[in-house]
């Protein structure tokens, strides 16, 4: 067994060291009633090249980016991962090591944390960034469980341009503890509107908007954001971080709490995880954050040192008196982020925010012009829009994907009723070749019917 | 002079440290002349730059290989912290779930481009469902507590349908942290019942407690002094009776394997972790991956989407009126299921037994060694960990966290400490199956070593460690002038 090196002489010496005569008798307090007593019905152990011999073809029974154009986003996002990210990232000390609840032999860790809080706090313009939530979603939910902890109020105001399936999740984990949810429309697309302010009141603990919003426009929130304020409610912007080069922060705008997700920062789109959420909040909020925080402090010689810190805020000391329950985090994917954005840099950020938002500009002018082909809304958009196809999304999809491209996710994939709705994503990676093929097909599908 | 001669501490460099203006470790692919500008409004144009370091590619890999070196881990040494079971993370298995086909699919894609996937999940869902005896699946939760809260909301879910939500959910004091937290993110309110003499779930005082306001009791077993809970099947029943359902917290798994299994005990559900249990790598603090499997009476509270097989087809179900909803924005850690399935392929049935048998074994024969030094807390057999009281040693002056701080000096993480807080100066040892017969020698004469140091030179000790890159941190300082980030103003 490789993985297991007693041999069956190591485990009777052990056993007659013990006192014991069998391992059976090891197990005296469990029950015989409460025994297994058969073998397990799993198939018997593999070499390791079965192993990989059979999930590599279980891999390649998929359809995936690495051979088709991506154009897939809504939060998960195909950009170029540097090798020398995977170079570090699969080093034992940081796969193989536990949570640095000893910082004398976790300083690495540590370290990596600080950074990665320091430049999240940089991205977001914010003052305080702890050390991942498990996804955006999750801490979407924990921002409203923050401003619920903060404002005693019960309502949250969102949008309908604030990722669905983030919504959904947020509701989950709050609504065993009363919290209610009003949703504002974008009928254009956008939340810079009136219905928004007219949901806000005194009861309301946060107002939530995305920026740029779920449909790639970038709203100008900052009317908003005092309207919301003026009611004593926090606001919680979601957003993307490949964002962060070109508009401005969140911070400036005066979010309270800014939440996102992070795999678009030098990790892969894994079917959905492991991805990491980023959190970051201002200073006064800074004791009711969930989750680890690190900080600096020094060794008993003066040396500067990193720890955990405010840690009587976490379930492993306050127990039911915790701000979060979360214990394990995304630890390697924040490791990750840490890795990717210091060789990106910020003109590295900025160069792929451009190069999105240009191939992003360049697509939808192109396809505005294809017969049956709409682009929903005005607005200035990122690196995402919503595409009107003819006929159902799911058939132009299909057609697409048996074509080598991956062209977008149908709206109703989020519940929305819009069957013609497209959301269609680029980035960095996405060539003028892919992007014209694109096009050409998209005007052969509208010119061939709607097939 | 910058360089110094080399010592063992050291202050490192941040990655803020080595920036220097102009300098960048990134090439974005090139975007053609011929594509439009981006025109962003001034009002929404950002000023100031983030501060991102401006470093070389050299520069940062430098760096980040230097910090490497400043961390304990598994395939350094000997990791033996009690509960969290830091076992060998086969290598292959990181390996399987890089595969193009796995790491590049969008969550999004239709079930019909990832059938692959959908494959693996159904297969690991199948071997996790027969190694705890249940009926039902979601491998949603990322972590732990995540599977204890979900499980929570569908206990939440199943008694409001019949009626009453009730509101206290009941915990032994030896519960791991997570437990009460999520029990109150669930909406309900904490009892805490004090463990017998034996170390065990108190039956008498749980009768005492349990009335139609209890939805429920979550318990850990084996329980965090590494006891098999005996008279588990009588406290299940108890509870059932009550109306309450029985949740089991699986953090001890590893010890469990093919030798007892949680549906059989009578449990409603259990969460696994498969950063545990299953080999996925810690990271440093994640991903984990927490399943919940449960019994049939739950299956309709289950979150969505739920996996199912439509003839050769699998898909997801989205359509299940009484879920809870959806814990993970997608379908949980999908990258550590691939590990775990490569693990339980590995293994096999057989090779799943052969774990947990000599995780005991291992922790048996540290039990056995080191208790004539150390105070054992209950003297029986233990299963997969050993948990001992510093107060032999505490009576010399020297506390659990000298003897921890000291373990350091020796190349050894140390035990989990003061964990569970019902046992004194607590030091809990979990050695995996992964250690051989020669390292739990060494760390055997290492601990006894440690022992006759608190006699001998016990200021030894409460200065420990002295080896390490950095010696013991001022972690009061560290909350009192909080200092989490490089620059003290934001750059928005």
């Amino acid at each position: 067994m490789r993985y297991i090196p007693n041999t069956p002489d190591d485990r009777s010496a052990m056993l007659r060291d013990i006192g014991v005569s069998s391992f059976e008798e090891l197990l005296e307090q469990v029950p015989a009633s409460l025994r297994l007593n058969r073998p397990l019905k799993i198939a018997d152990g593999q070499s390791e090249w079965q192993v990989r011999r059979d999930l590599t073809h279980m891999s390649e029974k998929n359809l995936s980016a690495m051979g088709h154009a991506c154009f897939m986003g809504a939060g998960s996002y195909d950009h170029y991962v540097p090798a020398a990210v995977n170079a570090l990232a699969s080093r034992s000390e940081y796969v193989t090591a536990y949570t640095p609840y000893q910082p004398e032999v976790a300083q690495g860790t540590l370290q990596v944390i600080f950074e990665f809080q320091s430049m999240i706090c940089e991205l977001f313009g914010m003052p305080a960034a702890n050390a991942s939530m498990y996804d955006g979603g999750t801490a979407l939910s924990e921002a409203i469980a923050m401003a619920r902890a903060h404002t005693k109020r019960q309502r949250i105001v969102w949008t309908e341009a604030v990722h669905p399936s983030y919504r959904r999740v947020a509701e989950t984990n709050n609504i065993a503890l009363g919290m209610t949810f009003d949703v504002a429309p974008c009928p254009n697309g956008s939340q810079s509107n009136d219905t928004i302010s007219m949901l806000l009141g005194d009861d309301v603990a946060a107002l939530v908007v995305q920026y740029p919003n779920f449909f790639g426009i970038i709203d100008d929130l900052k009317q908003l954001v005092d309207r919301a304020h003026s009611h004593g409610t926090l606001v919680v912007f979601v957003t993307d971080p490949m964002a962060m080069g070109l508009l401005k922060s969140p911070g400036q705008l005066g979010a309270d709490i800014v939440v996102g997700e992070g795999q678009c920062l030098g990790n892969y789109m894994s079917y959905g995880g492991p991805y990491l959420g980023l959190f970051a909040a201002s200073s006064e909020l800074v004791r009711l954050m969930p989750g680890r925080i690190v900080g600096i402090t020094k060794d008993v010689d003066g040396r500067r040192g990193f720890v955990l810190t405010l840690q009587t805020r976490e379930q492993h000391i306050r127990r039911d008196k915790a701000t979060s329950n979360i214990c394990t985090n995304q630890g390697l994917l924040a490791t990750r982020a840490t890795f990717y954005m210091s060789m990106l840099g910020p003109t590295g950020l900025k160069d792929i925010g451009v190069a999105s938002a240009r191939r992003t500009q360049y697509l939808m002018k192109k396809l505005e012009a294809v017969p049956g082909f709409s682009i929903a809304h005005k607005g200035v958009h990122f690196r995402e829009f919503l595409l009107k196809v003819p006929g159902d999304a799911r058939l132009f999809f299909k057609f697409m994907s048996e074509n080598g491209i991956l062209a977008g996710i149908p709206l109703t994939k989020f519940g929305m009723t819009d069957e013609r709705g497209l959301l269609v994503a680029l980035t960095e990676t996405r060539t003028l070749e892919e992007m014209d093929k694109y096009v050409a097909l998209a005007t052969g599908y509208a010119t061939g019917g709607m097939k | 002079m910058k360089r110094d001669v080399t010592s063992l501490q050291s202050e490192t460099k941040l990655i803020f440290e080595h920036s220097h203006e102009g300098r960048t470790g990134f090439q974005a692919p090139p975007t053609p002349d011929s594509l439009p500008a981006f025109e962003l409004p001034a009002e929404l144009q950002r000023k100031n730059a983030p501060r991102l370091p401006e470093v070389a590619e050299s520069t940062a890999v430098r760096h980040y290989v230097n910090l490497s070196t400043r961390n304990h881990h598994i395939d350094r040494d000997f990791y033996p912290l009690g509960s969290c079971t830091m076992k060998y993370n086969p290598k292959i298995n990181d390996e399987v779930a890089a595969l193009p086909g796995f790491a590049g699919l969008s969550p999004w894609q239709p079930a019909s481009t990832v059938q692959g996937a959908l494959e693996l999940l159904g297969e690991l869902s199948d071997a996790l469902l027969e190694v705890t005896g249940m009926d039902n699946i979601t491998l949603q939760p990322a972590a732990g507590a995540q599977g204890e809260f979900t499980a929570l909301l569908m206990f939440r879910a199943y008694h409001m349908k019949k009626g009453n939500v009730r509101k206290r959910i009941v915990i032994p004091d030896s519960a791991h942290g997570t437990n009460p937290a999520s029990i109150v993110l669930a909406g309900y309110g904490v009892t805490q019942l004090p463990s017998d003499s034996n170390g065990l779930m108190d039956i008498e005082a749980l009768k005492r407690t349990l009335d139609e306001d209890v939805a429920g009791l979550m318990i850990t077993n084996p329980n965090t002094i590494g006891l098999f809970e005996s008279n588990i099947a009588k406290i299940i029943d108890l509870v059932h009776d009550a109306g309450g359902l029985v949740y089991m917290d699986g953090a001890n798994l590893n010890a469990l394997l093919g030798i007892s299994r949680p549906g059989d005990m009578g449990f409603d559900a259990c969460h696994i972790n498969l950063h545990k249990t299953f080999s996925t790598p810690h990271g440093g603090g994640g991903p984990g991956s927490g399943p919940v499997a449960i019994k049939e009476k739950l299956a309709r509270h289950l979150p969505v989407p739920v996996l199912k097989k439509n003839g050769d087809l699998f898909v997801w179900d989205w359509n299940r009126p009484d879920s809870i909803g959806s814990v993970h924005t997608y379908y949980g850690n999908f990258g550590m299921h691939v590990r775990a399935l490569a693990y339980i392929r590995s293994l096999g049935g057989n090779g799943l037994h052969a774990i947990s048998e000599n995780a005991i074994i291992n922790a048996n024969y540290l039990r056995k060694k080191l208790s004539p030094t150390y105070q054992i807390y209950i003297d029986k057999p233990c299963m997969h960990e050993a948990v001992f009281s510093g107060n032999n040693q505490k009576a010399k002056g020297v506390r659990t966290t000298d003897i921890a701080k000291r373990l350091l000096d020796y190349g050894i993480h140390p035990p989990t400490v003061y964990f569970p807080l019902i046992v004194p100066e607590c030091l809990m040892i979990e050695p995996t199956e992964s250690e051989t017969k020669e390292t739990l020698d060494e760390f055997i004469e290492v601990m006894q070593q440690i022992d006759r140091e608190a006699t001998e030179t016990p200021d030894l000790l409460k200065h420990a460690p002295y080896t390490t890159p950095v010696r013991r941190l001022d972690e009061a300082g560290a909350a009192r002038n909080l200092n989490i980030r490089y620059f003290d103003n934001a750059n928005a």
